[in-house]
């Protein structure tokens, strides 16, 4: 678990712009209490119940398994940080576990909501990938347990907004372009419209850190898995294209903006000595917008992509083995940043223009 | 940032609740921060909040003295934390879901995978017809 999975630096289809795809079931056992109903005795013989059909599961030999009561503060909050468990889970104690494969591709909290909330997360748009591994554990498990299932409700969740599929699919967006030509409230607004949500994954709507969004299924009831799935999918291609468009369009019209906005974040970047987490996200993510147009080399994709999950506060504590205050974080912060960018090159602006003809053909497609 | 609960004003009202030792944020526009009384923020039901305007009283006119006979859950309980019990509640709070049901999702019928456990049962049941139609063609 020392360093971050295979999420971060896969090579997924769209992966300029999709960070990663995630599908999560939510199952509970029959007729047992939800875990934020059940006494402490309850829920640990739920989790005593649960957790060995989990581990003894193909996909999760060689698994990390662990009690939440004996993870420390810090090494939950490095988990949250990775979407490996969620901020509810790492709130939790006695009574709950997380159990994850090696590769950190699928992810089993024990007594989160429900007592089963088994995840997938791919890099780039791999939403149906995701899919398949969940489902196909799901039904391994359910060979194993009852569980809490109605003819006419389907899956029965602890929450009502979860019932039916108890299937959340997401995927996150990094989306510079739209938010920088001022579309980006459109888009979120278009999509609510259809029964999707999109909000910030820090931060909500134009003041999303990072330009950083997450797009996932509002409703569980009355669809099918598949068809939320590939819904999904359509509607963030359309948004892909859409933020090529944008792109497009900042480079023909309004290039000095855009290079100006790229050389600030590099030369913030390389010479800052103290920044928040907020600052950081925002000038990585131009940076990352610099890459995707060819004013850095690609090559430099990878250890810009890494700053994003490194500069978070649980990971900074992780790397300097010690708790720190706001201020120390925010220096050594910066301090990273300016080592990893040492060798960063300038930004060539002329190769922003060769990239230009790219536009929406970039990444190769998902349709199988 | 928008209203949680119109979904269209712009939040100007910002609550955190905990509750058995979970953050709920809660985001709500001047207009449906008065409506729902949040003044008081000990006073308002988080179901109607998380879930929409009416989701407490829902339950309640399903089952107003009811408690779910396998966990002890009460409508109380739902009007507090917007979750249920266990997955009896369900038969127990029926009546009332269903309505919350129907405005919260895009249909009334879940539609998507079934358990092996429901295939073997729908097996079962025809096995069992066709024995007892064997039986009664047999007699
Ligand atoms: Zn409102
Ligand atoms: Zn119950």
């Amino acid at each position: 678990m020392s360093t971050a999975g295979e999420w971060l630096r896969g090579e997924g289809p769209h992966h300029q712009i999709v960070i990663s795809s995630r599908v999560r079931f939510a199952r509970n056992l029959r007729d047992r209490a939800f875990p934020g109903w059940a006494k402490k005795a309850e829920r640990t013989a739920i989790l005593d119940l649960i957790r060995p059909r989990v581990e003894e599961l193909a996909e999760m030999e060689d698994s990390f398994s662990e009690l939440l009561q004996d993870l420390s503060a810090l090494e939950k909050q490095v988990l949250v940080e990775r979407h490996l468990i969620s901020r509810e889970h790492a709130a939790k104690g006695v009574g709950s576990a997380v159990v994850m494969n090696r590769r950190q591709t699928l992810s089993i909290m024990i007594n989160e909501e429900d007592h089963l909330r088994m995840q997938s997360i791919r890099s780039g748009l791999q939403l149906k990938q995701a899919f398949k591994l969940v489902d196909k554990v799901d039904s391994a498990l359910e060979s194993k347990l009852e569980f809490a299932y109605d003819q006419r409700l389907g899956y029965l969740t602890a929450c009502p907004t979860n019932v039916g599929t108890g299937m959340r699919a997401s995927a996150m967006l990094h989306l510079p372009g739209l938010v920088l030509s001022e579309l980006i409230n459109q888009v979120i607004q278009a999509v609510s419209k259809i029964g999707l949500a999109v909000r910030g994954l820090y931060g909500e709507g134009t003041e999303a850190m990072g330009n950083l969004f997450q797009i996932s299924n509002q409703t569980t009831l009355g669809e099918k898995e598949d068809e939320i799935v590939s819904r999904l999918t359509k509607v963030i291609e359309t948004i892909i294209g859409k933020e090529h468009d944008a792109r497009q369009v900042l480079i023909q019209k309004k290039s000095n903006t855009l290079w100006d906005q790229i050389g600030r974040a590099y030369g913030v970047l390389t010479y800052a000595h103290a920044m928040s987490s907020k600052e950081a996200l925002n000038l990585l993510s131009i940076i990352k917008l610099g890459v995707d147009l060819g004013t850095f080399p690609e090559d430099r994709r990878l250890p810009i992509d890494e700053l994003f999950i490194d500069t978070q506060p649980a990971h900074l504590q992780k790397t300097s083995q010690q708790k720190l205050n706001a201020e120390e974080r925010d220096h050594l912060r910066a301090q990273i940043i300016r080592e990893r960018l040492k060798l960063f090159p300038k930004p060539d602006i002329s190769k922003m223009a060769e990239e230009s003809g790219n536009g929406a053909t970039a990444g190769p497609s998902n349709n199988e | 940032m928008l209203c949680d609960v119109c979904k269209c004003n712009d939040a100007t009202v910002f609550l955190t609740q905990i509750l058995e030792g979970k953050m709920q944020k809660v985001n709500l526009c001047d207009a449906c921060s008065k409506e729902k009384g949040v003044q008081d923020p000990t006073g308002f039901a988080l179901a109607d909040l998380l879930l929409g305007i009416g989701a407490a009283e829902e339950i309640e006119k399903g089952a107003p003295t009811q408690r779910c006979p396998v966990c002890g859950f009460t409508q109380a309980d739902f009007k507090k934390t917007g979750r249920l019990g266990c997955s009896a509640c369900y038969v127990t709070f029926g009546e009332g879901l269903n309505t919350l049901l129907k405005a919260m999702h895009k249909g009334t019928e879940h539609v998507g995978k079934l358990p092996q456990r429901a295939h073997r049962a729908v097996e079962l049941n025809d096995r069992d017809q066709i024995k007892q139609l064997e039986h009664e063609l047999a007699s």
